[in-house]
Parts: C-alpha cells; sequence; structure tokens
C-alpha cells in the first residue's frame, strides 16, 4: 500500500461516516418528538454533509481520478464503503438515535483533537472545524441521555435497550489496519487505541450520570475497514443513490 | 396517561455582535434551562445571527400594561431639559 | 372625542378606540385591548399557518435522503429546516394570544384547524420538489410579504423574519428546475410534469376569488389582510410566467394570455369544485398527512414527558 492509496482510503473513511450518519439524521426531518428537536436534528446532519462534501472532495483529489466528491458519494457500492457500522444503524426511537450519537461524538471528540495536530493540512484544517461542532452534537446527546435515563421508567429502560443494543458497535470504531499505521508513522492519522480508554472513561461517567449501567459484554462487530456492512447500508444506498443512478447521464 | 405538553415556553433574547444590545428574537419551548439555550441557538441563529444568548422563562417576565401607558411614559414627555437639543450653545463652539 | 367616548359603557369605549387604532394603521400589541373576533380570527389564520408550515415539511421530507446530490439535499435539509422554524415562530406568535401550543396541536389533530391545501398533493418526482419551491413557496412569499405589514404586531414581526428567511427558497426551487430544463429529454418532461401538476394548486393557495371569500370584511377593517385573494394571485400569475417561459415551460392554461390594458395577464378558469373536494379531505394526501403528524406525535409523547418528569426532580432535588 503506498501513502497515498492510505490516505485517499482514510479520508474515505472520514468522509463517509460523516455521509451516511447525515443520512441517518436527515430521516427525522418532520419526525421528531417536537419542532424544536426536529430543527436540532436537522442542524446536525447539515454540519456532517459539509464535513463529508469537503472530506470526499479531497478524497477524489488525493485518488487524482477526477471524481468528484458526488460522484464518490453516490456511484460506489456496499463493498466499498468505509464508514464504521455503528453510522449506518438505523435510527429507532429518539433513545436510540441519542445513544448513538453519543456512542459516536465522544469518539469523534478525541479523534479530532488528535487530527487537528495531523500533518496533512486539508485533514488538520477538517478536524479543527469539525470538533466545533461535535462538541455541540456532544452537548446535545449527552443532556439528553441524562434526562432520558433519569426520566420515566419507560424513558430510562429505552435508553438501556438502546446503549445494550448499539454496545457491539463500538469498538470498531476503535479499529486499525495496514493504513492507519501507515498514516501514523507519516504523523498524518490519529493512533485509535490510544483514545479507547478516554472513550471509554467519558462513556462509563456519563450513563453513570444517567442512571444506566454500561454493558460488559466485550463481543464487538468488526468488519468495516474491509467493506463488510450490515445490511442496513444496501437499503440505505439505495434510497440515497437511487436518482444518480436511475439517470447516470443527468446533471442535477 | 398524564396530560400531553409540549414543554414550557421561553422568550428568547440575542446579541448579534459583541457590545451591541440584546434583542427579543421570539420564543421556543423546552423543559430546562439547557435544552432552552440549544433550543434558542437551533431556532434563532440558524444563520449565524448571533454572538450571545439569554433565555428567560415566560411567565416570569413582568410587563407593563396598555392601561398603565399613560403613569408609565407620559410624565417623561415634558423633561424636555434631558435632550441634548434643550440647549443653546455658543454659535462658533466646537466638538461639544 | 374623550367626552363623547367616556359616555360610552366600557366595552363599546374600548371597541372604538381599537377601530381608531387600527383605522390608523398602528400596531397591536398582545396587552392591548382587542375585540374577541379579532383574537379569534387571528388565531384561526396564525395557527392554521404554523400547521401549514409543519405539514408543508412532509412531501419536501419525502425527498430528503433521495435528492441527488450533496448539495441539492444540503439546501433541502436547509429548506425544510426553515420551514419548521416558521411554523415555530407562527406557533410562538399565536400563543400571545392566549392558546398554547397544544391547544393548537390538538385542533389540527380534530380536524378544527386547518392547513394549506396546497399539501395534500403528493411529491412525486424530485421535479416536484424544484415546483414546490418555485410555485409553492413564491405564491407563500406573494401572500407572506403583504402579511408584512398586518396589524398584530407579533405576527407582523414573525412574517418579516419569515420573509427575510424565505428569500433563498424560491431561488432554490427555481434552479432545481432550469437545471433539470437544461438536462436531457427525461429531465425536461420530468419537469413539465411537475409544472403540470403544481401550477393549478399553486393558484388556489390565494384562495376564492374575493367575492366568494369569506372572513374577509373584519380582517380588511381591521388591517390584519391588506390584499385582496385575486390582486395577490395576479401578481404572482405576472411575474412567474415570464420565469417559465425563460427556461422553456409551458404554464398549463390554454386560455393564460397578456392582457395590454390592464398590464398583467388574463388565465383560464380555476377549478374550484376541485378545491373544495381537497379541502374537505378528499384529496390524494390529506389523509397522509394528518395521520403522520399524529403518529410522529404519539410516538414523541413519552420523550416529552421523560424531559418533564427529569424538570420535576430537578427541582425537588
Amino acid at each position: 500500500m503506498t501513502q497515498q492509496e492510505a490516505l485517499f482510503k482514510y479520508t474515505l473513511r472520514l468522509g463517509d461516516n460523516a455521509l451516511i450518519l447525515s443520512q441517518r439524521l436527515s430521516e427525522w426531518c418532520s419526525n421528531a418528538p417536537f419542532i424544536e428537536e426536529d430543527l436540532a436534528l436537522t442542524n446536525f446532519a447539515l454540519d456532517m454533509i459539509g464535513r463529508a462534501q469537503v472530506l470526499l472532495r479531497y478524497a477524489g483529489e488525493v485518488e487524482g481520478k477526477e471524481k468528484s466528491e458526488d460522484i464518490l458519494a453516490f456511484r460506489r457500492s456496499e463493498r466499498q464503503y468505509y464508514n464504521n457500522q455503528i453510522a449506518e444503524q438505523p435510527n429507532g426511537d429518539f433513545a436510540c438515535t441519542m445513544v448513538r450519537q453519543l456512542f459516536i461524538s465522544a469518539f469523534e471528540l478525541y479523534l479530532f483533537t488528535e487530527l487537528q495536530k495531523s500533518k496533512d493540512a486539508t485533514i488538520a484544517a477538517v478536524a479543527a472545524k469539525t470538533l466545533k461542532e461535535v462538541r455541540y452534537h456532544l452537548a446535545h446527546a449527552e443532556d439528553w441521555i441524562i434526562r432520558l435515563g433519569n426520566g420515566t421508567t419507560e424513558s430510562h429502560n429505552r435508553v438501556q435497550q438502546a446503549v445494550n443494543d448499539l454496545w457491539m458497535f463500538t469498538g470498531e470504531q476503535f479499529e486499525m489496519d495496514e493504513t492507519d499505521n501507515l498514516l501514523i508513522a507519516e504523523g498524518i492519522a490519529a493512533d485509535l487505541h490510544a483514545l479507547q480508554p478516554l472513550w471509554s472513561n467519558y462513556i462509563e461517567n456519563i450513563l453513570s450520570k444517567a442512571t444506566i449501567k454500561t454493558p460488559q459484554d466485550a463481543y464487538m462487530q468488526t468488519g468495516s475497514r474491509k467493506g463488510i456492512h450490515t445490511e442496513h447500508l444496501g437499503h440505505l444506498l439505495s434510497d440515497m443513490q437511487y436518482l444518480q443512478r436511475a439517470y447516470p447521464d443527468a446533471i442535477w | 396517561m398524564a396530560a400531553d405538553t409540549q414543554l414550557d415556553s421561553w422568550e428568547v433574547f440575542m446579541q448579534s455582535r459583541p457590545g451591541a444590545n440584546f434583542t427579543h428574537q421570539g420564543s421556543i419551548h423546552a423543559s430546562d434551562k439547557k435544552m432552552a439555550l440549544q433550543n434558542a441557538r437551533d431556532t434563532y441563529s440558524r444563520r449565524s445571527e448571533g454572538t450571545s444568548i439569554w433565555v428567560v422563562p415566560t411567565n416570569e417576565i413582568a410587563a407593563s400594561s396598555p392601561d398603565e401607558a399613560d403613569m408609565f411614559f407620559d410624565p417623561a414627555n415634558d423633561k424636555i431639559y434631558r435632550m441634548p437639543t434643550f440647549y443653546t450653545m455658543p454659535e462658533g463652539a466646537k466638538n461639544i | 372625542m374623550e367626552t363623547a367616548q367616556s359616555t360610552l359603557p366600557k366595552e363599546e369605549m374600548l371597541l372604538a378606540k381599537f377601530e381608531e387604532k387600527t383605522a390608523a394603521g398602528e400596531a397591536i400589541e398582545p396587552r392591548d385591548w382587542m375585540p374577541e373576533a379579532y383574537r379569534k380570527h387571528l388565531i384561526r389564520q396564525m395557527s392554521q399557518h404554523a400547521h401549514s408550515e409543519v405539514i408543508g415539511m412532509q412531501p419536501e421530507g419525502n425527498w430528503v435522503t433521495r435528492a441527488p446530490s450533496l448539495r441539492a439535499r444540503q439546501i433541502l435539509l436547509a429548506k425544510i429546516q426553515d420551514e419548521g422554524g416558521h411554523g415555530l415562530y407562527l406557533y410562538s406568535a399565536a400563543e400571545t394570544l392566549g392558546i398554547t401550543r397544544d391547544e393548537m396541536i390538538q385542533q389540527l389533530h380534530s380536524g378544527k384547524a386547518k392547513y394549506s391545501n396546497i399539501f395534500n398533493y403528493p411529491s412525486l418526482t424530485w421535479a416536484d420538489i424544484g415546483a414546490i419551491g418555485w410555485l409553492v413557496d413564491g405564491a407563500a412569499i406573494v401572500n407572506q410579504v403583504s402579511l408584512q405589514r398586518t396589524s398584530y404586531a407579533p405576527y407582523s414581526r414573525a412574517m418579516v423574519r419569515i420573509c427575510k428567511e424565505e428569500s433563498f427558497h424560491q431561488r432554490q426551487g427555481y434552479e432545481i428546475m432550469a437545471t433539470m430544463m437544461k438536462g436531457t429529454a427525461e429531465q425536461r418532461e420530468m419537469a413539465q410534469d411537475a409544472m403540470n401538476r403544481w401550477w393549478w394548486p399553486s393558484l388556489m393557495m390565494f384562495g376564492p376569488h374575493d367575492t366568494d371569500s369569506p372572513h374577509s370584511a373584519d380582517a380588511f377593517r381591521w388591517k390584519i389582510k391588506r390584499h385582496t385573494n385575486d390582486e395577490l394571485r395576479q401578481k404572482f400569475i405576472d411575474k412567474t410566467v415570464q420565469q417559465a417561459e425563460l427556461i422553456g415551460l409551458t404554464v398549463p392554461d390554454k386560455d393564460l394570455r397578456w392582457n395590454e390594458a390592464k398590464q398583467g395577464y388574463d388565465y383560464g378558469k380555476i377549478d374550484w369544485e376541485e378545491f373544495n373536494r381537497v379541502i374537505n379531505g378528499h384529496g390524494p394526501c390529506n389523509k397522509q398527512r394528518l395521520s403522520h403528524h399524529i403518529r410522529v406525535h404519539n410516538e414523541g409523547a413519552w420523550v416529552r414527558e421523560a424531559a418533564e418528569a427529569y424538570k420535576q426532580k430537578q427541582k425537588n432535588n
């Protein structure tokens, strides 16, 4: 693997995480528990589309095959996406969406804090901008987890259920492969293994404030580094890519 | 089932740039202060209009009544000596 | 004047003062005295307006996950989010009249409160997103610009903010249509088809002809309304026809003709039977739109209850 190939794949991974989660969050549009929250979730989705746009454009430049961000977003197949599986998990109920957000935003807080120091100027710049957005996403999600965990019996149970269900997707965020190792050596990527204990502490602290038990189960799903996903991704893509695939010659 | 709730109403005040007055924007609903601030931000600064936000529970605001307008505001009408234009300045005086 | 009024019973004196104020074009604030009929008219109109913004999120939301480019998705999401925000501004403004948001939502669900008829039509293809932005928002803006000077101050303030924010909505819709008209044959066909389906319902958005319009007399005297339905409709047609022609779209009205004398277009007969049929519940999406809103409202109840319960617990600690 060359450095260029590694950087392409790494940038795709960062971009796909934003792209796929933004797609999920936009499904909340006109479906939130009250109108203010509808606006909040849309803001998250907008932040992430913006991030996906910059990163996929950059991935296209790195690859050097003149693929635009839209070609990369809308014309790849299931096995060519590198987002963490947690991002593609269905929204479920509001508790599930907030737990997913908590798990992802806490990871992104540490990830982008590190990536601000990246020797790749584009990644460092995206990280600095993203960090501001992520802090807000995290604050919003953790406030909700604490509210719902301490709210009613029903809301408490729903959060606990969501935590239990999503837990097995959290480990993959910290997996590293050849891509990471090569780019860490160049000072471009972050050492994800070093982030894991920080993340675990953070999550445990929030969950305990929410009176929610942190699962002890160590079994973790894996696969996205090799483009292996859950069944949910294919459906998400068939929705997202419909027009681009049905009218390949059209410009929109 | 408990009566439905759309949460409490809060009034939103925003400062458009550092040093400016906080001006009333409208209201939002939220169940606590943190949520109120976040909802105010997501509702009233979608176009980066603000630098700072205040939220106040709507039912905590005391407002003067229009019936009291005479009593509240008319007495100030004849105090024109509070206005700079009330004073005659000698011709040619500068920077005053 | 003063002495004449003071001999009248209190209610009549207040009414006379109110009429005088609105006639002079003065703004009415929430704590000012107002006749019950004025309050009722405003609650009806403003809650309908708020519900329209919120229900209007559905036909556009239908395409949010299928938008054909990142830019298109971004724009559409931002626009739908604005509609939600505008619904919120209007609910807030209506609340100053002494009705709660809960009550307004209950009235929507029971059918007592209405929303704009236009949203009972389906958004079938991506071109419909263009048509909705260009025609539906275009028609709404004509109406909303006029409402910026409405007599009830919180309504007027909300409208000023809404008009400022909506200025991009119509442009994004027109841009979608223009891009499609420059595209493949299939795209052009899609755009014209959307034009054909949305043109007449957009004209109906202004409401019945002035001669058949209920609620009008008071609304004008009190300056809630400042222009008639027909005036606003004419304005919309006059500015939209040129835009259609420029990008090669045909307005689906064989009677459309420029009238030199009135410096405006003459247009064909609006099918008010269809309008009444849809408004009375027999449009393609009436049931779908309302049951979506009810379902989301019910599914979110546990979240709102939990937030309320958490607040109570914080208070007791």
